[in-house]
């Protein structure tokens, strides 16, 4: 938190940055479905073929096409949340495919049959004697060491084998540019480029939300990315893609694939206040700096995206009422929002979605809406807006509460959450409406 | 069917309520983002060796004859080049008969991928220019110069005019009108290749290069 | 004093009796909205609060039929609900009155959110009315009427808790630690992790237990570690969360609401 905080240390550049980020992505946004048909456009021309698809399943099978029409088995992955979210290496696994994952950490997550636990560090939960171990069993010739460097060439000499035999890569998509069918790529350890340009296949995966007007809009976005997720003024590299090995190119893919995932997305760009969810530019600042995400860690949240953005996309693709807990588990402090480098209102966004569980948003087409509705708890409510809107009400409850209140027993089923690590709280003697009256207070 | 899935997405993006026209966005923050010419190259060098990447600084009268013993002071047995550019006539002009070999990367990739893969200790490249904002330098792979060199050999050798120098990223896209014309491939590269997926420990060298040496031509800056 | 900078000036647009440019004149009159948890629990802070006010010459009302902003409900979805409370608050405090209230998390909910609640709702236009002229206390009291504040009171270390919702809803900065500042005898000690949440967050304490108990407990932690005698909040919430949890324990730091401290240290004996 501190090394993002360096990052931005001028608060007006900050402000000013982030202000354009945020108008750059909603901009976009409200162009969306132009922008698409754009980038596709300028893709064919450059001879990027492209792929629309639904859901996961379809996105999946247009992935198996491409790779069965080029009878590839061997295919290394760069990092990719998208590919997370349709399950693609189980899939390809079922049908025979090696889909290896060449980011490090990635790596080594799949080596230990887990899954990420943060969007930017997918291992961060591992520490560097279970690493050694999982090397030391699962390599072949890996000595055993819990040296960085060297369990870093492990990996390198490992990974370079298999750059060197795939026969497809595929990788995720940071920005596509709708003005050039340029797909912007971001990363520090030259897996994703040795993935796309490498094999004689690149298969590049994207949310329909992750396409931006101009090239121009791109710096703004990479910088406010580099430096909220690793607190990096710039990557290793950046690299743009807009075309296959050209004539005359010696090296590079001989056939470029995009395929484009809606996947919910379209649902949530319907609405216009939940839409702001689709500005994100998956960069992680969010999840570092929440209070619950640093306490439990990713995997609590048994979703592809956890954290707070993970709050708003899970629970509007699986069902706000299947993920009331996800929505139920913030504090509302408001960190996540503070630090998103586009501006997503993210507690306002989750109390919307608490709304929608409940059955008191706007009517809308959130998935799920009104699921998370329970009688007993709409009727506590029901009751507790009835006694708060009547002054009467209100005045005999408080009198009541804070006559019996101290001997209210901490074991009550709602309250003894609370005291089992805290003393029951006590109301006063006197209320303060009735110390205004004793005091003479004028009313209104 | 995919056809089907093209217009059910476009079709659901079109028919939502339609929003006001988004303001154009007010880009000043980047704009301002300047330093003085002769910061450029101290302030690039400074970014870029935070980062691990080395610097062979040289003139243009001196470079290819830096480059060559470069690579006969690091062992190299050979270092790949692209033949077809200005700059990589002249390294093979100068380059010494005895000493490390010089390969060119004139055929497919196919015919040499084991070459490249396992006998290649060094790759050269020119670049189109750096940035001094955050540091970096700006790849532009052609036919004459394919991708791989910057990628596969384990160390990376990058040919920069110091004059050619641009405030920020966003700068030079705009300066050199890179939406007009983008290859198929272009880059920024700032330093050996890392990861610090372990343990968030800072580790060089992992599927990229393991060292990016600048060869950094003084010029007229 | 560790934590304070300079800061702006708080400037509320729209406060009757205050110019948004230039100009201090004090307001005659303010109403002020004691919000449920301090009606209940931290009664001598409201009756605090407004003695303060009152001695500056200004006249408090205290409108009777005042209940809650409605956030409980609102936070947890049940909007209409939260709708029906806020719609008597707002048809209560109606007039041009300031209206002053000793939370942060209360002052930011209606200020930043029952324009949303009311919106294509008949009230709306009194909603965002209401809504403009609702202050935060130490808001108030640094920002729009100066006070001066004279320490009477014995030398004591206290830690500054500001609530997440105060900061991030209500926008309080550094008001508190400004007012506090004033006060020669007292030595606000910097408080670790001090712009994190306690782990109150109104239910999210009791439909998630676990993790509202670890926040809470580094919070308390945290508080401990600064040797401060007394612990101060602006908002009641965090007062009871953090304050149970010192108890339990077994701490020796008290809790108390900046109002009731500000008051204590400052009256006339």
């Amino acid at each position: 938190m501190a090394k993002r905080a360096a990052a931005f240390a001028d608060p007006v550049e900050w402000r000013d940055l982030r202000a354009l980020g945020a108008a750059i992505r909603a901009r976009s946004l409200t162009r969306l479905p132009e922008l698409l048909e754009q980038l596709e456009e300028r893709c064919r021309e450059n001879g990027i073929a492209v792929h629309w698809a639904e859901t996961a399943d379809e996105a999946n099978a247009a992935v198996l096409a491409i790779l069965e029409l080029h009878g590839a088995k061997r295919v290394v992955k760069g990092k990719s949340m998208v590919s997370e979210e349709m399950h693609l290496n189980d899939y390809l696994e079922r049908h025979g495919i090696e889909s290896l994952e060449s980011d490090l950490g990635e790596y080594i997550i799949q080596l230990d049959g887990e899954t990420p636990s943060h969007i930017i560090m997918p291992a961060i939960h591992k520490n560097r004697g279970q690493i050694a171990r999982l090397f030391g069993q699962k390599i072949r010739d890996a000595e055993y060491t819990e040296d960085v460097d060297a369990l870093t060439a492990i990996a390198r000499r490992v990974l370079r084998r298999k750059f060197f035999e795939a026969e497809a890569g595929v990788s995720g998509v940071n920005f596509a540019v709708a003005e050039t069918g340029t797909l912007c790529l971001v990363e520090n350890e030259g897996n994703g480029r040795m993935s796309t340009h490498v094999p004689p296949v690149h298969i590049a995966l994207m949310g329909i939300e992750k396409v931006v007007e101009r090239l121009e809009d791109v710096p703004p976005l990479y910088s406010l990315l580099t430096r909220s997720a690793t607190a990096q003024p710039i990557t290793t590299y950046f690299n743009m893609i807009t075309g296959p090995r050209s004539a005359g190119e010696k090296d590079g893919p001989r056939e470029v694939h995009l395929v484009i995932l809606d996947n919910g997305r379209s649902r949530t760009f319907a609405d216009r206040e939940l839409s702001a969810t689709l500005r994100c530019i998956r960069c992680g600042a969010c999840m570092n700096h929440c209070p619950v995400y640093t306490r439990v860690g990713g995997h609590a949240y048994e979703a592809v995206y956890p954290g707070p953005i993970g709050k708003l996309v899970t629970p509007q693709s699986e069902g706000v009422g299947r993920r009331h807990d996800l929505l139920e588990a913030s504090s509302l402090c408001g960190a996540c929002g503070e630090v998103c480098p586009v501006g997503i209102p993210i507690p306002e966004l989750i109390v919307r979605l608490r709304a929608e569980a409940v059955g008191e948003g706007s009517g809308s087409e959130v998935r799920g809406a009104g699921e998370g509705r329970h009688a007993l708890e709409a009727a506590a409510w029901k009751m507790w807006s009835a006694v708060h809107r009547s002054p009467g009400l209100y005045r005999a409850a408080t009198l009541a509460a804070s006559r019996l209140g101290r001997w209210m027993p901490g074991s009550l089923p709602v309250l003894s959450a609370w005291t089992k690590v805290r003393t029951t709280p006590r109301p006063a003697r006197r209320t303060l409406h009735e110390l205004a009256d004793e005091k003479g207070i004028p009313d209104a | 069917m995919p056809e089907a899935a093209r217009e059910h997405i476009l079709g659901r993006l079109r028919r939502a309520t339609p929003r006001p026209a988004a303001p154009e966005p007010d880009v000043s923050v980047m704009a301002r983002k300047v330093h003085a010419p002769d910061e450029r190259y101290p302030r690039l060098r400074r970014l870029m060796e935070a980062v691990r990447a080395e610097f062979l600084e040289t003139t243009a009268a001196d470079w290819p004859g830096a480059v060559a013993a470069f690579a006969e002071a690091e062992g190299f047995r050979a270092l790949a080049y692209g033949p077809g550019t200005e700059a990589g006539a002249r390294l093979a002009a100068a380059w010494p008969a005895r000493g490390p070999r010089l390969v060119a990367f004139d055929r497919p990739i196919e015919e040499c991928k084991r070459e490249l893969f396992e006998e290649i200790d060094g790759g050269f490249t020119t670049t189109l220019g750096g940035i001094a904002e955050t540091g970096g330098l700006i790849l532009w792979p052609s036919p004459q110069e394919p991708r791989l060199l910057s990628l596969v050999p384990p160390v990376h050798l990058a040919l920069l005019d110091t004059t050619r120098i641009h405030d920020s990223f966003w700068h030079a896209m705009r300066a050199e009108r890179w939406a007009e014309r983008m290859p198929p491939n272009a880059l920024l590269v700032s330093g050996p290749s890392k990861t610090a997926d372990i343990e968030q420990t800072l580790a060089y060298g992992v599927h990229g290069p393991k060292r990016l040496v600048v060869v950094a031509v003084r010029g007229r800056d | 004093m560790p934590g304070l900078k300079k800061s702006r000036r708080y400037d509320p647009p729209i406060v009757t009796g205050v110019p948004a440019s230039g100009g201090r004149r004090k307001p005659k009159a303010v109403y002020f909205f004691g919000t449920c948890l301090v009606d209940l629990f931290y009664p001598g802070a409201g009756l605090s609060a407004i003695q303060l006010l009152q001695r500056e010459g200004v006249r408090v009302v205290f409108p009777r039929g005042q209940t809650c902003c409605g956030q409980p409900a609102f936070n947890s979805g049940y909007r209409e609900e939260a709708r029906s409370v806020a719609a008597a608050q707002i048809r209560l405090f109606s007039g041009t009155l300031p209206v002053v209230v000793p939370s942060g998390s209360c002052a930011g909910m209606i200020r930043r959110h029952y324009r949303e609640l009311f919106a294509g709702d008949p009230l709306e236009a009194e909603a965002e009315d209401f809504a403009s002229r609702v202050v935060e206390l130490t808001q108030f009291l640094c920002g729009v009427l100066d006070v001066p504040l004279v320490d009477r009171g014995e030398r004591i270390r206290v830690a500054w808790h500001g609530s997440c919702h105060a900061l991030r809803e209500a926008g309080v900065e550094d008001e508190p630690l400004r007012l506090l500042a004033q006060l020669s005898n007292v030595e606000v000690a910097p408080l670790s992790r001090e712009r994190e949440c306690c782990g109150f967050g109104g239910t999210f304490a009791v439909r998630h237990p676990e993790i509202s108990a670890a926040m809470v407990e580094d919070k308390a932690e945290a508080v401990s570690a600064t040797g401060a005698d007394v612990v101060l909040s602006g908002d009641a919430g965090c007062l009871l969360n953090i304050g149970g949890r010192l108890e339990a324990k077994g701490a020796t730091v008290r809790t108390a609401h900046v109002a009731e401290f500000l008051w204590e240290r400052t009256r006339e004996r």
